[in-house]
């Protein structure tokens, strides 16, 4: 049954997400893609690309269309599969919310303890850890093409490094801030995939 | 006292008008819930930022159910969750059954060719950023590196790392204490 094992994958995910919403992305494609198989990673990087192009967190938005589209690749029908979007983020979410109202009510005073402040340190680099393997399982064949003199393979990696240039260097200088918006990256680089596969 | 359909409106906008993560809510919230409706002042704001990021979870959703609890208790803090990620849940199923329905469509395929490399370039510059505020120096560097190996190369579960990196960093804090 798909719907438990949504239930607690998400639930899980939710828990064990520090740091925002790409380790989350990290955790979910480790669980949906390498874990659970319910999608391919070509699939995976579709979602993500319209959970950044969305409003709302990207997690909530990965978790509902992952949902979702694990539910339609089992087999179930649409009907089914709103039901199993509407679950994964709400299961996503659930835990970290009542673990946030203890912590309100009980534990507020524990944040400067010397073993929280370490715990919390390491805790944030090895998210960096988390979020680049996911950017490494993200490089396949079906997305960038198979590495030789390819047009496909040479507009992917053009793409990929304009991108990462725009979007590195966003801190550097305020004033071209919108210029590395994820929104307006992904709209111009759907441009040229348009422009370049299509014509 | 605020209002319960207050609060879910002004979340309900916050969380439509958000695009692109949970850190660009910062602002917009700030704006709403300090500046605007004056619920609280911006000291507290900054706790409840701080608090939000230690915390696991979505970033937005917990500062959402932090600033509902202060204001209207445990039913304040559904209230306004409920109201920052409906809009989102609703566009995202929106674009999932339209896409689904045109998936195989030539242009769209195209189209989503050149999208996916920036996809991935998008989850890959965080990482060069996040190394540098998260405060990584070269004594430290092996940490995020022998996570990201073990993860990649290896097939471990991220949730293990994350368990070993709480107890390292626990039992690192605790000696370094004590002495």
């Amino acid at each position: 049954m798909i719907f438990f094992e949504l239930l607690y994958t998400f639930l899980l995910i939710g828990i064990f997400t520090f740091g925002g919403g790409y380790s989350m992305v990290a955790l979910i494609q480790d669980e949906v893609v390498v874990h659970h198989q319910w999608m391919t990673s070509q699939e995976f990087t579709d979602v993500l690309a319209i959970s950044q192009m969305t409003p709302g967190p990207i997690g909530i938005n990965t978790a509902t269309y992952a949902g979702y589209t694990a539910a339609l690749n089992a087999g179930y029908p649409t009907v089914a599969a709103v039901g199993a979007s509407l679950l994964a983020s709400l299961a996503v979410i659930l835990l970290p919310i009542i673990l946030m109202l203890l912590v309100c009510r009980f534990l507020m005073h524990h944040k400067d303890n010397p073993r929280v402040a370490y715990t919390m340190r390491v805790l944030r680099m090895a998210i960096v850890g988390l979020i680049a393997a996911a950017a490494l399982q993200l490089l396949t064949i079906e997305t960038f093409g198979t590495p030789s003199f390819n047009r496909h393979f040479i507009s992917s990696t053009i793409i990929f490094a304009v991108v990462f240039t725009f979007s590195y260097f966003k801190i550097r200088n305020p004033k071209f801030k919108f210029l590395s918006s994820p929104i307006l990256l992904i709209l111009l680089s759907g441009t040229a995939g348009f422009l370049l596969y299509q014509i | 006292m605020v209002k319960y359909c207050e609060l879910f409106a002004t979340f309900f906008r916050v969380g439509t008008f958000t695009i692109g993560g949970g850190y660009a809510m910062i602002p917009l919230m700030q704006r709403e819930v300090v500046e605007r409706r004056r619920w609280m002042d911006e000291v507290t704001f900054l706790d409840i930022v701080a608090l939000a990021q230690a915390m696991p979870g979505v970033f937005a959703v917990n500062m959402a159910t932090q600033v509902g609890y202060r204001l209207r208790g445990v039913a304040g803090s559904l209230v306004a969750t409920l109201g920052n990620i409906l809009m989102p849940v609703a566009i995202i199923l929106l674009f999932a059954t339209l896409l689904r329905q045109y998936s195989h469509h030539p242009t769209l395929e195209h189209i989503f060719m050149g999208i996916r490399p920036a996809v991935v370039a998008l989850i890959a510059a965080p990482v060069f950023t996040l190394a540098r505020s998260s405060g990584i120096t070269w004594r430290t560097l092996w940490i995020p590196v022998l996570a990201a190996l073990l993860i990649w190369l290896l097939g471990v579960s991220p949730i293990l790392v994350i368990l070993i990196a709480i107890a390292g960093g626990f039992l690192y804090g605790h000696l370094k204490h004590s002495s």
